[in-house]
């Protein structure tokens, strides 16, 4: 069912990235900022809280509030060239862990792909200057990551998967435990995904991770995401 | 009384699994047998995913001689001051017990490929449908003038890690204030590429904190090194005028020591130091020699199964292996071992093989909190392992990024420490 929804979704969104795209509604936005509020504040005189401020985010390099202290993930991910886009916003309002591993930002997502556009839109308004910021960039439609549906779809091979982890597992640790490396096992299979197409793009920064996801094929994330959905199967 | 001699690690399934293993000698039926000679990022790793993977269909034996084995990486942060000497020691315990695998302590000093038997020291016999040579290196005799294995204990090479690394820690903290600290650097191709210079970081490290008008002279007889920009500016960056690297422009590579002195001279230039470390030019295991598997100082191997181009019943993995481009690492090695033991359970049971991919990533700490790395990806092909392309950390990168990457190191050291040893 989850993954029938997801093709959906997927569909939906690339539609509208080839038609010009839907504009999100910024008024209704504004509405969905509440779920934000509790940590977030934008607007004339906001300041930094459990989550930095939120004024000019558009176009902004990840991880550089002054005064705000980021969590490593987040600094790694600024390393690596992570800037504020739409489209890297709608994959972080998504699934906030799924574009910066290790991130401090507690938000379970948020799934639905035109609630995320007006959010967008809400905090666009915020921008220095939202004239200079091209129509395109609060407005198209990030797609998460853009992960084709047919490539969402491939039945993955959980033998070969399991030999292909063995590359992995000279760093993360099969039994899930973590110590300065993220855990991988467990995964939902279409995260596990999402997650190696986003190095394999360099949508994601993580040298390791980018050369690794680099030369895998969409049947090798596949089969990857299938053994490690449950190793121990 | 071979079993006297022959020292078996382990209780229950382990002991009962190598006491029928001069029982099954020599003969042909039964299961097929691997052996695997060395215990370290390729032979243990190697072990472990067969008898893992082949779930009791494949007899394996490991011979390593010692009974506890500390890590080669690390060990610089041992030296430093980072890691307890215990931190980067590991039993064989769990391979024994949890995989069955028959693990021997001894040394290996024959090979008879006519018959697939080696022979250890204890003078017991096993026999082999497959053998993997993971014996990592030893020196090249006569390397550097002066030294020899002899002078070890006078100048260390501290690179084969264990009662080596602790000796030279202890003589640099016995080191006289202001004293001199002296390495000489190997010739390509060695272990771990960036290995002396992260030593070179630690010990300065050590130094700064404990001698800090202690000075480091490093003999190079290469006129470039891994990492080079980042470690130098490292150094500069941390330890600005302690560390006077020595490249072959400036006759690196003219060195000549004397132990008994303990002088180094370099280019003609006699220098008295109270810590010598001497880390000869490399070769392959001897045991890989005696097999008769080597050309020069290496063992070249086919890319596809890391198989001896010499013997297809020999496989030979990591430092001894000529392999192409891979960096001879731990990293390399446990890499290597996981598209060996496959291609060997492939041929022992039919199981199926996939195509080979090897990766390598290296770390290195500067000081406290500032890791570097530099890794690649391969691929077998027809000649050899060959590179497909890489990463290395740029100078001045924040803070930030450099002690989460000394974090990323230390999760993998526990990573492929389970995946070695269980």
């Amino acid at each position: 069912m989850r993954r029938v929804l997801a093709i959906a979704t997927f569909c939906i969104a690339s539609a509208g990235a080839v038609q010009a795209a839907n504009i999100g509604d910024a008024k209704a936005g504004e509405k969905h900022f509440k779920l934000c509020k509790s940590c977030h504040q934008v607007g004339p005189g906001a300041t930094n809280r459990v989550g930095p401020q939120l004024n000019g985010l558009f176009g902004r390099k990840a991880g550089s509030v002054e005064g705000f202290k980021y969590s490593k993930g987040m600094i790694r991910a600024a390393d690596g060239g992570l800037e504020w886009h739409a489209e890297q916003l709608h994959a972080y309002l998504e699934n906030p862990k799924n574009l910066v591993s290790g991130t401090r930002m507690n938000f379970r997502g948020m799934k639905d792909v035109d609630e995320r556009a007006d959010l967008i839109a809400y905090l666009r308004t915020f921008s220095d200057n939202p004239r200079d910021i091209p129509e395109a960039d609060p407005t198209a439609r990030g797609t998460d990551h853009d992960v084709d549906p047919a490539i969402l779809a491939i039945q993955g091979d959980p033998e070969y998967g399991q030999y292909l982890s063995s590359e992995c597992v000279t760093c993360h640790q099969i039994d899930g435990d973590d110590d300065g490396i993220p855990s991988i096992t467990f995964w939902p299979e279409e995260d596990f995904v999402v997650a190696l197409h986003a190095y394999k793009s360099k949508k994601r920064a993580h040298p390791v991770m980018q050369m690794i996801a680099g030369r895998l094929s969409d049947d090798e994330i596949a089969s990857l995401a299938a053994y490690f959905k449950d190793p121990e199967q | 009384m071979t079993l006297n001699r022959r020292k078996f690690l382990g209780t229950g399934v382990a002991v009962g699994a190598s006491m029928s293993a001069p029982m099954v000698m020599g003969a042909a039926h039964g299961k097929p047998k691997v052996v695997v000679i060395g215990g370290g990022a390729g032979g243990a790793t190697a072990a472990r995913y067969i008898a893992k993977d082949s779930k009791g269909e494949i007899d394996v034996t490991l011979v390593e001689p010692t009974r506890r084995y500390y890590t080669c990486f690390f060990s610089n942060l041992y030296l430093g001051g980072f890691k307890q000497f215990n931190d980067i020691g590991h039993s064989y315990g769990k391979l024994a017990s949890e995989y069955g695998i028959n693990v021997v302590h001894d040394w290996a000093i024959g090979i008879d490929r006519d018959t697939n038997m080696v022979t250890l020291a204890g003078g017991s016999k096993l026999p082999y449908d497959k053998l993997i040579l993971s014996p990592g290196i030893d020196f090249v005799d006569g390397a550097v003038e002066g030294w020899d294995i002899s002078a070890q204990n006078k100048m260390p090479h501290a690179y084969k890690a264990g009662s080596q690394t602790e000796l030279l820690k202890a003589q640099l903290e016995a080191m006289p204030e202001g004293g001199t600290f002296a390495m000489v650097a190997p010739p390509n191709p060695y272990r771990c590429p960036p290995g002396p210079y992260e030593r070179i970081s630690m010990i300065a490290h050590f130094l700064k904190q404990n001698n800090p008008t202690a000075k480091i002279i490093v003999a190079d007889p290469k006129p470039k090194f891994s990492k080079m920009a980042l470690f130098q500016e490292g150094w500069g960056n941390h330890y600005d005028g302690m560390i006077d690297w020595i490249g072959p422009d400036f006759g690196g590579d003219s060195v000549s020591v004397n132990p008994d002195a303990m002088t180094v001279t370099i280019d003609g230039e006699e220098n008295k130091v109270d810590v010598c470390n001497v880390i000869p030019a490399m070769k392959a295991g001897k045991i890989a020699e005696i097999a008769g598997v080597t050309d020069g100082n290496w063992a070249p191997v086919n890319a596809a199964d890391m198989s001896s181009k010499a013997d297809p019943d020999i496989h030979v993995l990591g430092d001894a292996a000529a392999q192409g481009d891979m960096p001879k690492s731990g990293y390399a090695a446990n890499s290597q071992a996981k598209v060996c033991a496959m291609a060997v359970r492939g041929a022992l049971t039919g199981s199926k093989v996939f195509p080979a991919k090897f990766s390598n990533t290296c770390w290195s700490l500067i000081t406290t909190n500032d890791g570097i790395k530099v890794g690649a990806n391969y691929e077998a092909t027809p000649e050899k392992i060959a590179s497909t392309g890489g990463f290395i950390s740029k100078t001045g990168e924040s803070a930030e990024l450099r002690k989460a990457t000394y974090e990323e190191s230390e999760g993998w050291y526990t990573g492929i420490t389970s995946d070695m040893f269980g």
